[in-house]
């Protein structure tokens, strides 16, 4: 976290806004003045005055990974003005359809070889099979979220408590970057003060 | 009072003209709608954001704005991004298990492959086998 203050150089939202940086700040712990852009992202789309609003509505604990959301929210609105991380969503959504389905068939092929490997001297109950059924938690779990234009649709609603840390409070979280699809994990412009593992936002771009 | 006014230029509390940005997007009927989009991002930045797209976008971009809000309101902390991050995680879980469950499959091809070649090499000794007992009949 940087430190407030005005003895040290002015945090990056006071120096856009011209305004002294005042000790205990609310932005200065948030967007340090190495990292100008993350404010200038977060000011462009919500507003300076409504970043400070919902930070007050916060617990102090929780105001670190929420201006990080923001400013990937911001970000992301700033490459995609149509879309936003709606985008995003929408894009990861059908790669989830697209998995389940191949595991679906991945399933059945496994099904149907397993099958075929029981030696048929092997006694058998009338319509079942020896070979286990894959257990449920295979399948992928439903999303309902919402579709761009549908009025009536459901939000999704995120599960309680998340398996795992996020990012921006655990950079080193070695289990998360494992594997990440393409390896892009960095946002580029330093929207986050560390880098989520996953999503770059170039897959917005296209 | 006008009966007309989008739901914006209601909790404004302003005319509303003609070309009012929100009006096609903030009907007076859904009024939540728009004081939602108000909390989070402020009238002026929506106005700003939609007149910036040409027109046949504003419908969209207004629509996919609400949804980030009420992710946001649901989430106030990490709005949006929770569900994007759940998400690659769940895609990094399936490809995972995707991975895993082709390498089984590949292991019971070759599995039965093998087991194919060698009940041909049983076959064709039995064969040999037998042909050598019937030349003792003869």
């Amino acid at each position: 976290m940087a430190s407030s203050g005005s003895y040290n150089s002015p945090c990056a939202a006071c120096k856009l806004l011209r305004r002294k940086c005042m000790p205990g700040c609310i932005f200065a712990p948030y967007f340090p003045p190495e990292e100008p852009q993350k404010f200038v992202n977060v000011h462009k789309i919500f507003g300076a005055s409504n970043v400070t609003k919902l930070l007050n509505e916060l617990l102090p604990h929780q105001r670190e990974d929420a201006m990080n959301s923001l400013a990937y929210e911001a970000e992301a609105r700033i490459r995609d003005p149509v879309y936003g991380c709606v985008g995003a969503i929408t894009f990861l959504q059908r790669q989830v359809q697209r998995l389940q389905k191949e595991l679906d068939t991945a399933n059945a092929d496994l099904i149907r070889f397993a099958c075929n490997d029981i030696p048929p001297a092997l006694p058998q109950a009338p319509g079942t099979s020896s070979f286990q059924p894959l257990t449920p938690r295979n399948r992928l779990p439903e999303f309902n979220g919402r579709n761009i234009g549908n009025e009536g649709g459901e939000f999704y609603q995120v599960p309680g408590a998340l398996p795992y840390s996020f990012p921006w409070n655990d950079a080193s979280s070695g289990d998360i970057n494992d594997g990440g699809g393409e390896g892009e994990v960095a946002l580029g412009m330093g929207a986050c003060g560390a880098a989520l593992p996953f999503l770059s936002l170039s897959m917005l771009e296209e | 009072m006008n009966p007309g006014r989008c739901a914006a230029c209601r909790y404004l509390r302003r005319k509303c003209p003609p070309d009012c940005i929100f009006s096609p997007y903030f009907p007076p009927n859904v009024p939540q709608r728009f004081v939602s989009v108000h909390r989070i991002y402020g009238a002026s930045n929506v106005a700003k954001l939609l007149q910036q797209l040409p027109s046949h976008l504003r419908a969209e971009a207004a629509e996919s704005l609400c949804m980030e809000v009420q992710y946001r309101i649901e989430d106030p902390v990490y709005g949006c991004v929770g569900l994007i991050s759940s998400l690659q995680q769940q895609i990094h879980d399936a490809e995972k298990q995707l991975a895993k469950t082709q390498a089984e499959i590949a292991f019971l091809k070759s599995h039965a492959q093998h087991s194919q070649v060698a009940l041909l090499d049983d076959a064709a000794n039995l064969g040999f086998s037998n042909h050598q007992g019937s030349s003792g009949f003869m």
